[in-house]
């Protein structure tokens, strides 16, 4: 069990796209002890992904049963070799990253998505989310294909129309 | 010795300002920090922060001759700054409707009073000169939580604009 060191950009090995897992061994799961411990060190933080640690292989971890807000989750999720298939709906919301220290920044993501990912046994699942917990997912998944969310800032001013709830309550 | 200085620049709009102004500053041997910059009523305003290895008057003399060429005013202060302060907001309000006096100053009023720190705010007027309308966006800290200043924003917002508050729950991954 370790925390293990996250790289901060401008490391370029951020920008850099990773390979998929291909053994579901022992060595992966002690990986992903360390790599949970890693997560929950870091303050606020609700996912993280192995680049993020210097590990460049498609692995992500989410949990958003630990907001302080709560919001529909399905807990701690281990995503290996994680393919998102249907995005639905767009939303703003705030972003910031382990990675990328001092700064957030709004970021439009999917409201819902569906997706797979297999688990640290290499059995594969199928999972909905939606809100805040699809949002750590995306935020976690471009992190595979050397994205951050830097990448898809959008404006902090002249939002108000476009997250205009359409009904009143 | 290198001090921070906060620069503000306003004249009227015309396409280069930055750039021009930027250059002289970097030519200079300055190191930019965090800026807001905004055309407002026609005028472009610039707040930025210079590091500058040198005084006042010797940052003023440098810029002037391009903020004079520009037709631009140019104020110098020399201020207590440090770069990664950033305090990140957890709420966001917005406010319309239309423009009158003392918009402004009543529903700040009631947020500051129950417990909002503004830290990033614009407004607009938009619509005609015959209709104007206020847009207020504003981000903050709710010292004192969101539902004090959710009652604060539902009891002025009776005073006829439309207003709304939602938190910002930002994501770290």
């Amino acid at each position: 069990m370790a925390v293990l060191e996250i790289l901060t950009y401008p490391d370029e090995r951020l920008k850099q796209a990773s390979r998929p897992v291909e053994n579901f061994d022992d060595e992966l799961r002690a990986f992903l002890t360390d790599l949970e411990e890693t997560m929950r060190a870091g303050p606020g933080g609700v996912g993280i992904a192995a680049p993020q640690v210097g590990r460049f292989e498609r692995i992500v971890l989410v949990d958003c049963s630990v907001t302080r807000k709560s919001v529909p989750n399905h807990g701690f999720m281990v995503l290996i070799n994680p393919e998102i298939t249907e995005w639905e709906g767009m939303k703003v919301g705030r972003e910031g990253c382990m990675s990328v220290p001092d700064y957030t920044g709004n970021v439009i993501r999917a409201e819902r998505i569906k997706f797979t990912a297999f688990d640290g046994s290499g059995e594969r699942h199928e999972y909905e989310c939606e809100g805040f917990e699809a949002r750590a997912v995306q935020h976690e998944c471009d992190h595979l294909d050397g994205m951050l969310f830097l990448d898809r800032l959008v404006s902090r001013r002249n939002d108000l129309f476009r997250r205009k709830v359409y009904q009143k309550k | 010795m290198k001090h921070w200085y906060m620069l503000t620049v306003v004249g009227r709009d015309r396409p280069g300002i930055v750039a021009h102004l930027s250059a002289a500053l970097y030519d200079g041997g300055c190191n930019l920090g965090e800026a807001s910059m905004i055309r407002l009523g026609g005028n472009f305003t610039i707040m930025l922060m210079v590091e500058f290895d040198g005084n006042k008057s010797a940052l003023t003399h440098m810029v002037e001759p391009v903020a004079e060429s520009l037709g631009l005013h140019l104020h110098v202060d020399r201020i207590e700054a440090k770069l990664h302060q950033h305090l990140e907001p957890d709420v966001r309000i917005t406010v319309y409707g239309a423009d009158r006096a003392g918009i402004v100053a009543h529903i700040t009023g009631a947020l500051a009073e129950a417990g909002l720190h503004i830290l990033d705010m614009d407004t607009s007027v938009a619509g005609t000169e015959a209709k104007p309308i206020y847009i207020m966006q504003i981000e903050g800290h709710a010292a004192e939580g969101v539902e004090a200043l959710q009652s604060a924003l539902d009891a002025v917002a009776e005073q006829g604009v439309e207003a709304q508050l939602e938190t910002i729950d930002t994501m770290i991954g």
